[in-house]
């Protein structure tokens, strides 16, 4: 108990130095590797017992109807759970091959470091801020779902039943509650009584999630769940049972969102510059191309025309010339007609 | 309304539409009423159905005929093609206006659609990107629709005034749909997790891009046999002169690009070496697409553009848009959460189903509307040879 305090004033002492830093953009190959004092929380599930006093909590820090059956009912256990927009926090108890005993997780948002939400979202609805939460704002949500679509452990819910206000619904680290002064740590840590949850800067929880591995090495898979995955989060898990035993993914890889689409949205700028200029570039090469094709078609026909000319001018040139030799020729043979006529005549008058 | 209208209203799609519009009012009271978990099977695992996955993706990737074909007449400069722009621009239109009402149903806020583009953009999403260009290009294709409409008014200095700007629209439409085309697949490379490995790929802005060409020149082909039927009278000389070629150019190309966007798709399979997964029932359900949908239609345009069969090329253009849609919902639905257990999986509700249908007809009777009224389908005596 004395630990989760001291590490909570020391959270608390790191916070307004944070401010002023920027998560990494989408397209930058900077590596953002979260705020410097952002806090995390750490679970672990060696020794949650699966009593749902902080799904109670949570449920009463914020303000969320009253469920179905009571927090103390354990047989809701029996069935596996997601969080919903009702409950941003459930405990699943799940029976690892070859363990004795069942073990218990409990699942609300990570708060990754680079969120898949907060980079899904359009209207920039969803902040990580400095202390390592993620929140959302439903001032400006459309309501469209991607982030939950986006979100690679299924944490947004949706209230589907409200027909012109729905919200984006999950768990904000408590950060509205700690801001304003009315909670030291989230309202989960502050209730478990297993000290399962441990809350403080994420830099002193790694260290003692990795102290825990080495002084138990038998009790625990070595390996911090969110020290990496999909570029680290300020929710941290250790288990005793192989992480995908106890309904965790181990296949979602340390790229981080941002890291997934920055390639997509830097093609942007590209195409939006350099197509204008192929385009147009194309409609000038057919436009050319119409237009000698034009101007060729045009001197096609105009030599067509010129050696039609020529040709008749020949032909009726060769015309005249047939006809002249003709007129000549039957003027002669007019003429060399009448000169025998006049001949004949005259021999006949001379022979009567 | 003339005697021919009065004649033709209690036609049996008239009598279907109806009904479906019906039920579309409807289900429209439901949803802002109730809310949408009243009419559909959304839930928080599977958020997006096929209000997303059919009115948005197929929607838009069906209405790429517009810039496909303003492009290859306007760019390219392939004047036997000018014809099938109109046609081609109004579909686009209409197709782009539905994706946009149909989102209206979608979004829990629709008041708020413009919020990503005038009060507080989130540059970093893919989803941004699609906004922000469906907005415009929607923009770009009602100026250029609105030709035709000034034409059917008579407004002919404004009709003059957007006539001159045919150049730049068309090249800011290929620039938009390029962007928003390819970007409605890169929605998708967020969640490598939720994908099925064989339709996951870093790859998929570009397969999306480069079916929806395909696609595109299929749906001028596929909404020209259509139109055929319904509105021969309404078609001119030069539009009927100009069909057959129109039809087996696009053959063509849709032929080369379909064999183009095979190469992409064996690309994608290659460099994330997921050939494994071909032996599994998810790579028989991807060989049916890729097979029946994409190498199968590529050899048919082919035969039948060298064969100059209208009749094959007319079906195949039938085959190559299933199979759009076809993928679009394999990636959007089928194969999206493919790893959640069953029980937790998506199937639409009627509800869905009826409002999408109620899209469609929608649209259907809008494109009806106007080319029985506006030069669509044949130039307006005013304005011959402007096209």
């Amino acid at each position: 108990m004395r630990r989760r305090k001291f590490l909570t004033l020391m959270g608390a002492a790191g916070a307004g130095l944070a401010l002023g830093k920027t998560p990494a953009h989408a397209a930058s190959n900077a590596h953002f590797e979260g705020y410097p004092d952002a806090k995390a929380v750490l679970f672990d599930a060696t020794r949650c017992i699966g009593c749902r006093k902080c799904e109670e909590a949570c449920n009463k820090v914020n303000k969320l109807p009253a469920p179905a059956k009571p927090f103390t009912d354990l047989t809701v256990l029996d069935t596996e759970r997601r969080t919903s927009a009702k409950a941003h926090t459930v405990v699943n108890k799940y029976m690892p091959a070859g363990a004795a005993a069942p073990v218990f997780r409990k699942i609300q948002c990570n708060h990754c470091q680079e969120p898949a939400c907060a980079s899904a979202c359009f209207v920039r609805a969803f902040k990580k801020n400095p202390d390592g939460s993620v929140t959302y704002d439903a001032s400006v949500c459309v309501g469209c779902r991607y982030c939950i679509m986006a979100c690679p452990f299924n944490v947004p819910t949706y209230e589907y039943d409200e027909p012109l206000t729905p919200r984006v619904m999950k768990c904000t680290m408590c950060h509205p509650q700690i801001t304003a002064g009315e909670l030291s740590v989230p309202g989960c840590v502050g209730a478990c009584p297993k000290e399962a949850l441990v809350y403080g800067r994420r830099k002193d929880i790694l260290k003692i999630a990795h102290a825990r591995i080495e002084a138990n090495p038998g009790r625990y898979v070595d390996h911090v769940y969110g020290e990496r995955e999909m570029g680290g989060t300020n929710w941290l898990t250790l288990s005793g049972a192989p992480f995908k035993e106890i309904g965790m993914r181990e296949d979602l890889g340390v790229t981080s969102a941002p890291e997934l689409t920055s390639g997509a949205l830097a093609v942007v700028p590209m195409v939006a510059a350099l197509w204008p200029a192929l385009l147009g570039g194309i409609w000038a090469i057919s436009k050319r191309n119409e237009k000698t094709a034009d101007e060729e078609r045009a001197a096609a026909v105009k030599a067509a025309v010129a050696g039609n000319q020529a040709e008749n001018d020949a032909k009726l040139a060769k015309f005249k010339e047939q006809a002249e030799k003709d007129k000549a020729g039957s003027i002669e043979r007019e003429v060399k007609k009448a000169l025998e006529e006049a001949a004949a005549a005259a021999k006949e008058e001379e022979g009567a | 309304m003339t005697a021919e209208t009065k004649k033709s209203l209690f036609t049996p799609f008239n009598i279907f539409a109806g009904i479906v519009v019906a039920v579309g009012l409807v289900l429209t009271v439901l949803r802002f009423t109730k809310g949408m978990g009243a009419i559909t099977n959304l839930d928080d695992n599977n958020p997006w159905g096929i209000w997303i996955g059919f009115d948005l993706l197929c929607g838009v990737a069906l209405a790429a005929g517009g810039f496909t074909t303003s492009a290859a007449a306007y760019i390219f400069g392939i004047k036997k093609y000018h014809s099938a722009v109109r046609p081609a621009i109004l579909t686009a239109f209409l197709g782009y206006a539905l994706v946009v009402f149909a989102l209206h149903y979608d979004v829990g806020r629709p008041w708020r659609l413009v919020y990503p583009i005038f009060l507080q953009p989130g540059t970093t999403s893919l989803l941004y990107e699609v906004g922000l260009c469906v907005f415009l290009y929607l923009s770009v294709l009602a100026i250029e629709y609105s030709v035709a409409a000034l034409e059917w008014l008579g407004l002919k200095k404004l009709r003059g005034l957007v006539h001159k700007l045919t150049l730049l629209l068309t090249i800011f439409g290929v620039v938009l749909s390029t962007l928003h085309q390819s970007s409605l697949g890169a929605l998708y490379l967020i969640a490598p997790s939720k994908l099925h490995p064989l339709w996951y790929s870093t790859y998929l802005p570009i397969q999306f891009f480069v079916s929806a060409i395909a696609v595109g020149l299929s749906m001028v082909i596929f909404e020209g046999t259509l139109s055929h039927k319904a509105f021969h009278h309404k078609m001119d000389a030069t539009y009927l002169a100009q069909h057959d070629g129109v039809v087996l150019g696009f053959a063509r190309a849709a032929s080369v690009v379909l064999a183009a966007y095979l190469g992409i798709k064996l690309i994608a399979l290659g460099a994330d070496d997921n050939w494994k997964y071909l032996l599994t029932g998810w790579g028989a359900w991807y060989l049916f697409e890729v097979l029946g949908f994409v190498v199968l239609p590529c050899l048919l345009y082919a035969i039948g553009s060298r064969e100059r069969n209208l009749k094959l090329i007319q079906w195949t253009s039938g085959l190559t848009v299933l199979g759009i849609v076809l993928n679009r919902f394999n990636v959007s639905l089928v194969a999206f959460n493919w790893q959640l257990p069953s029980a937790q999986r998506y199937f639409p509700s009627w509800g869905e189903i009826g409002v999408s249908l109620f899209v469609v007809v929608v649209g259907i009777l809008a494109f009806r509307f106007i080319v029985t009224r506006m030069p669509i389908f044949y130039e307006h005596p005013d304005f011959k040879d402007a096209h």
